[in-house]
């Protein structure tokens, strides 16, 4: 069994072992002894992407996107194979890279559920798959973007990209002003998840690069 | 594919948008594992991601329609859901075998002292 096993106890319900953790222990052995999955393939998954994907690897992309023309140019043309390069792929899936200019904000969703560019990002965050994000994303994007990200400017167009099980986006966000001169590496470290889903700019934080 | 924007719809109705600060995506280990007995499903071919996402979808407008707030705090239990019925529905896991199991497994959480691995009995 795995290593998951062993969390069952101290938590905040006295029963062991109940409600959808039974539930999934359950389809667990019944799939592990069918040999329809197995174990350790399980694991490796999920560490996969707890820690080794995240959106880490997209803020490598999009920093690569803001120093390298011809990659810029790669990633826009052909966002699976730009992103490819630096081996992290999907599960067949087309991804495409939606660029943020001064008069250009990108917004991605999931109306239905939850796609989401797993190979980039990570795991989708909890507000992604919530239904208020899921509706208001399309209703009213100026709104749901003046509370995550900050206001947009009226003159400033707003669109909204709908993922689905076979396209998924990744947003290039503007590369924020005073960061001439950063290596990939520091460029890297400011883009987040937030940015690169559409809901937030990227900024300086203070203290950062150089 | 866009979408179009309509600038004004009823904003009121729908509750705060949920936010995180980046914490962890799963808030429970079975969490990850059903995520993970998905892929893994999928990877060998057992359902198209487009099932996965057409059951996915129902469960969602399902408790939608049943008028369960969703804040995506019960995301993984329809996920779980979903999951289930497509294993039942593609004759994986037959839906009495897996009721037979969630007992079994039951029974041994209940059997076994705290802090020990709870194991079945071999048959």
């Amino acid at each position: 069994m795995s290593e998951h096993d062993h969390h069952h106890h101290g938590g905040e319900h006295d029963r062991p072992l109940s409600g959808p953790a039974l539930r999934v222990k359950a389809l667990e052995s019944l799939l592990v002894e069918k040999g329809l999955v197995d174990p350790k393939a399980l694991d490796e998954l999920i560490d996969t992407y707890e820690t080794k994907v995240g959106p880490r690897n997209g803020a490598r992309v999009v920093a690569r996107a803001w120093v390298d023309p011809a990659y810029k140019q790669r990633l826009l043309a052909d966002a699976g194979a730009a992103i490819a390069e630096f081996g992290f792929v999907g599960r067949g899936e087309d991804i495409v890279a939606l660029e943020n200019t001064p008069t250009v904000r990108n917004l991605v969703v999931c109306t239905l559920c939850s796609c989401y560019p797993w190979p980039v990002l990570g795991l989708p965050p909890v507000w992604y798959k919530s239904a208020p994000y899921r509706a208001r994303a399309v209703i009213d994007p100026r709104g749901v973007l003046k509370e995550l990200g900050g206001e947009v400017a009226d003159d400033v167009e707003v669109r909204v990209w709908d993922s689905t099980a076979e396209l998924r986006y990744l947003v290039l966000p503007e590369r924020p002003a005073g960061t001439e001169g950063w290596s990939e590496e520091q460029l890297a470290e400011i883009v987040t998840r937030d940015a690169m889903i559409g809901v937030a700019r990227v900024t300086v934080p203070a203290g950062s690069g150089r | 594919m866009t979408t179009s924007i309509p600038r004004e719809a009823g904003l009121g109705a729908l509750p705060a948008l949920p936010r995180d600060e980046g914490g962890p995506v799963f808030k429970a280990p079975w969490e990850a594992q059903a995520f993970a007995m998905t892929l893994s499903l999928h990877a060998r071919g057992a359902f198209t991601w487009r099932e996965w996402a057409d059951a996915l979808a129902a469960e969602l407008a399902a408790a939608a329609a049943r008028g369960e707030p969703d804040d995506g705090t019960h995301y993984y239990e329809h996920w779980l859901a979903a999951l289930e019925k497509l294993a039942a529905g593609k004759e994986l896991v037959p839906g009495d075998e897996l009721e037979r199991r969630v007992g079994e497994w039951d029974a041994a959480a209940r059997a076994t002292p705290h802090g020990k691995p709870i194991e079945l009995p071999r048959r």
